[in-house]
Order: structure tokens, then C-alpha cells, then sequence
């Protein structure tokens, strides 16, 4: 496949940026769009230019590490991949393929398609955790009957890569899906109930203040996530908060 | 609870209590008005009941007004924040591939509805107000004439097919506000998705049937009275 190829460039965070256009050639439709990207820089690199730079770790779906909007969709045109899984049979040769970083004033770009996520670990920081008592008089986890469904949802939400791939996806720069996942994967089960008042508020407070904007229910999120974190799950966010400001 | 109403999900919960009190309204409304495409004399009772029954002029009348106001200003508010979380946009972004037009929009279909109530107020609200409270005639007849005054007015008003049509158009745009907006309101006051198709079911239901009655309504009076 021979493809053009419009990439944002940006030397660094205060640099103003641009979308510059690429051909790149004998591309297999059987790659992963970072091998493509890969391909890309070598070609860079050979000419002499400065690669393009792009985030990436495990390449196998999990990490979280890799992002990229391409053609106006985070993480590309499949669903439930991510950028490291999405495979170039999913365009035709002669393509242009428009590839930006994920924007939101919450994510600032670093350089080129990176982007600073520390928001998310921040908000983690604020309450996305359990604080066990590791005295020696810990019980055995197994010993607490948990449902299956409860266990089935938290699992669900558990596996949300903290990609940010529903902050690029919605229209308002909305971290909900995210932070109703990680309040979700506790809120179920009942080692979590313990701080929940204090994790949700805190959660929130701290997604309010890296300036994420307000989930509107689009839905664009759910459809672009690649693990299919529900939007039921800023539903059970939204309830824990409220049930949390009744409470506390 | 001092902070909740600042914080994005407690704007949300009032975003969706507004929103639910003015789909209560409109149906209530919806229900009145079609008692004129009946009853004219139905309707004119219904009419005089609610422009002179004093919980519904002193304490649901302020309560519509806020609701209205508040669900505006607050809808303006977010629109402003939510276009300032991403301040760089997309040289590419296809947002039909994971939304609807509707839910992408809102703020749009929103201001058509805003220019609607304006046009609104000044045809019915604005001179049942002089009428009532500056004129002091609470009697609801026709001047110097028999009976209620509530029925020739609303026929009167839709001999324009002017305002019919600025009418029609609104209640398209009110259709399209509420075919996201129905369902998005229990969805922020953490409604459960499993009840997530029923509710998007009532919610089109909903934002087809009200606006269509009210077009219905419209052009029944256009065409009957003209």
C-alpha cells in the first residue's frame, strides 16, 4: 500500500505546530498502524529528518501507552482496538490518513502525537486506590461473598487502560468515563465501600481542577473506548456522588 | 452539600431536575392546548383555571420561570467550559462515527428554542401579564363581548402563517433538543443503563409525539380559522 500521510507535527509544548503531509510506501496491510508509523521514521531517519514522535509500550492492547486520532477517531476507524492493534487492512491504498494527537487542554501536547496524561494519574492519586491494613490481621479476600454480577461489573470497570481515548472522543474534553471507571471497579465490592464517600468526592474535585470539560451523554466515548467501558458506569459515578454528598 | 451544585456532576443533576420539571410543563401544556383543537370551551376553562388559580400563578409560574432561566443560563455555562477544556481543535474529527447529530448539537437546537420563547412570550405570555396584573382584569372575558377571551386568542394568533412557520420550525429544533435531551437527563441523574433502551424508547416517543401536537395544533387553528 502507498499511503499520504497528514501528521501534526510539533517540536515541543510551547512550539505552535502544523500538520505536515508524508508518502509513505510498501506498506502491509497485514501491519499494526504503529509498525506503519515505524516505517514511516525510518524513512525519516534515512532522509536525514527528524522522526515523528508517538507514544507507545506493550503493543498488545493493554498498556494504555499508545493514542493517536486518526481520521477524526481515537485510536482509528476499528472498534475496541488500540492503536497498536488497529491493522492497515482496515485502509485502502491510496489513502490519506489525517493523524493528530489526542487534544484536550487537560492533555497538553509534549511533542509531535505525545501528549502529557499525568492528569489521569493525579486523578488516580486522589482516591483511586484501597488503603489496606497489612497489620497481619488482613482477611482473606476470598472469604467476602461478592455476587457475580457486582464482581462482573467491577471486573468491566477494571479494565479500562486509562488510554484517554474517551477524553479525545468527546466533544467537551469529558473525563467521566474514566473516572466513573476507576469509582465503578471499587464502589462494587465491598473492600472499596469502606473510602467511598472520600473517593468519589476527591475524585471528582480533582478531575474538576485539570480542567476536563462536562460529560453531555454523546455517548462517544463508550463507542471509541477499547475496552467497552460502559457508560452505565458514569451513571453509578454520578449516583455515588450524590449519595456521597447527602451522606458526608 | 455546599460545593455539589459547583462541582460538574452536581451542574449536571441541575441541568436534569430543570430539564425534567420543563418536560413536565410541556406536557401539561401540550395537554391544555389540545383541549382547543376539541373544546373551545374545555379549553378556555382550563385556560382561566390556570392564569387565575393562585399555586399555579404565585408558585408554579416563578418556579417555570426560574427552571427556564436557570436551565438557559446553566446550558450557556457548560457550553462555555466545555469549549474551553479543548482549546486546540481537530483538523479531522468525525464525530457521526460515535454520536448523534442531536447530542452534538444541543446548545444549537438549544438558542432556536431560546429565540422560540422570546417570540413567545411577546405573543401570549407578555399581554396576559398587561392584562392581568398592570390592567387588574382578572375576569378572562372578551372585552365588551361574552364569554372567555383565552380561545379567540390563540386562534387569532395562528392566522399568520408567519408565525405558524416560525412555530413549525421550533417545534422541529424542540424535537431534535429533546431526542437527545430526554434520555441524556436520566442519564445524569444516574439513571441505570439497564433501563438505558426504555428510557432512549420513551424519549423518542416523547420528543416525536409533544412536538408533532403542537405543529398539529398550529396549523389545525391556521387552517380552521383562517
Amino acid at each position: 500500500m502507498n499511503l499520504t500521510l497528514k501528521i501534526w507535527r510539533q517540536s515541543n509544548a510551547q512550539a505552535k505546530g502544523k500538520m505536515v503531509d508524508y508518502k509513505v510506501t510498501e506498506i502491509s496491510e497485514h501491519m499494526s498502524f504503529l509498525e506503519m508509523m515505524d516505517v514511516l521514521n525510518e524513512q525519516l531517519i534515512n532522509k536525514g529528518e527528524e522522526p515523528v514522535a508517538f507514544d507507545h509500550d506493550c503493543r498488545e492492547g493493554i498498556c494504555g501507552m499508545c493514542s493517536m486520532f486518526i481520521n477524526g477517531e481515537a485510536h482509528g476507524p476499528d472498534r475496541g482496538v488500540t492503536t497498536c492493534q488497529l491493522h492497515m487492512r482496515m485502509f485502502k491504498d491510496g489513502d490519506t490518513i489525517t493523524i493528530e494527537p489526542f487534544r484536550a487542554k487537560a492533555f497538553p501536547v509534549i511533542k509531535d502525537l505525545v501528549v502529557d496524561r499525568s492528569s489521569f494519574d493525579r486523578i488516580q492519586h486522589a482516591g483511586g486506590y484501597i488503603s489496606v491494613n497489612t497489620s497481619g490481621n488482613t482477611q482473606d479476600a476470598n472469604a467476602i461473598p461478592i455476587s457475580k454480577h457486582a464482581a462482573d461489573e467491577a471486573m468491566d470497570a477494571a479494565t479500562c487502560i486509562g488510554c484517554g481515548a474517551c477524553v479525545a472522543s468527546c466533544k467537551n474534553a469529558s473525563a467521566m468515563l474514566f473516572v466513573g471507571a476507576k469509582v465503578s471497579q471499587y464502589a462494587l465490592l465491598p473492600q472499596g465501600k469502606v473510602e467511598a464517600i472520600d473517593r468519589v468526592q476527591n475524585m471528582v474535585a480533582q478531575m474538576d481542577l485539570e480542567g476536563f470539560g462536562n460529560c453531555t451523554n454523546t455517548g462517544a466515548c463508550e463507542v471509541e473506548c477499547p475496552k467497552g467501558i460502559s457508560l452505565e458506569n458514569i451513571a453509578r459515578m454520578n449516583r455515588e456522588f450524590l449519595s456521597a454528598n447527602i451522606k458526608g | 452539600m455546599s460545593g455539589f451544585f459547583k462541582s460538574s456532576i452536581g451542574r449536571k443533576y441541575a441541568m436534569a431536575l430543570s430539564a425534567f420539571f420543563l418536560m413536565f410543563f410541556l406536557l401539561q401544556h401540550f395537554a391544555i392546548n389540545m383541549l382547543s383543537v376539541f373544546s373551545p370551551d374545555a379549553f378556555n376553562e382550563a385556560s382561566h383555571f390556570m392564569g387565575t388559580f393562585w399555586a399555579v400563578q404565585y408558585v408554579l409560574q416563578p418556579v417555570l420561570i426560574f427552571g427556564v432561566v436557570y436551565h438557559f443560563v446553566m446550558g450557556f455555562i457548560l457550553e462555555a467550559r466545555n469549549r474551553g477544556a479543548r482549546v486546540k481543535k481537530y483538523a479531522k474529527n468525525n464525530g457521526a462515527a460515535n454520536s448523534s447529530w442531536m447530542s452534538r448539537n444541543m446548545i444549537y437546537s438549544g438558542l432556536t428554542i431560546l429565540a422560540f420563547l422570546v417570540l413567545h412570550f411577546i405573543d401570549f405570555w407578555i399581554p396576559e401579564i398587561n392584562t392581568k396584573y398592570i390592567q387588574g382584569d382578572m375576569t378572562g372575558l372578551v372585552p365588551n363581548g361574552e364569554g372567555f377571551r383565552y380561545f379567540e386568542e390563540l386562534a387569532h394568533k395562528f392566522e399568520n402563517p408567519l408565525r405558524v412557520g416560525a412555530y413549525v420550525i421550533a417545534f422541529v429544533f424542540l424535537s431534535l433538543h429533546l431526542m437527545h435531551g430526554f434520555s441524556s437527563a436520566f442519564q445524569s441523574a444516574g439513571a441505570s443503563s439497564m433501563r438505558k433502551e426504555k428510557l432512549q424508547f420513551f424519549g423518542k416517543l416523547y420528543a416525536i409525539i409533544i412536538p408533532l401536537g403542537f405543529i398539529f395544533i398550529a396549523l389545525f387553528h391556521h387552517f380552521n380559522h383562517h
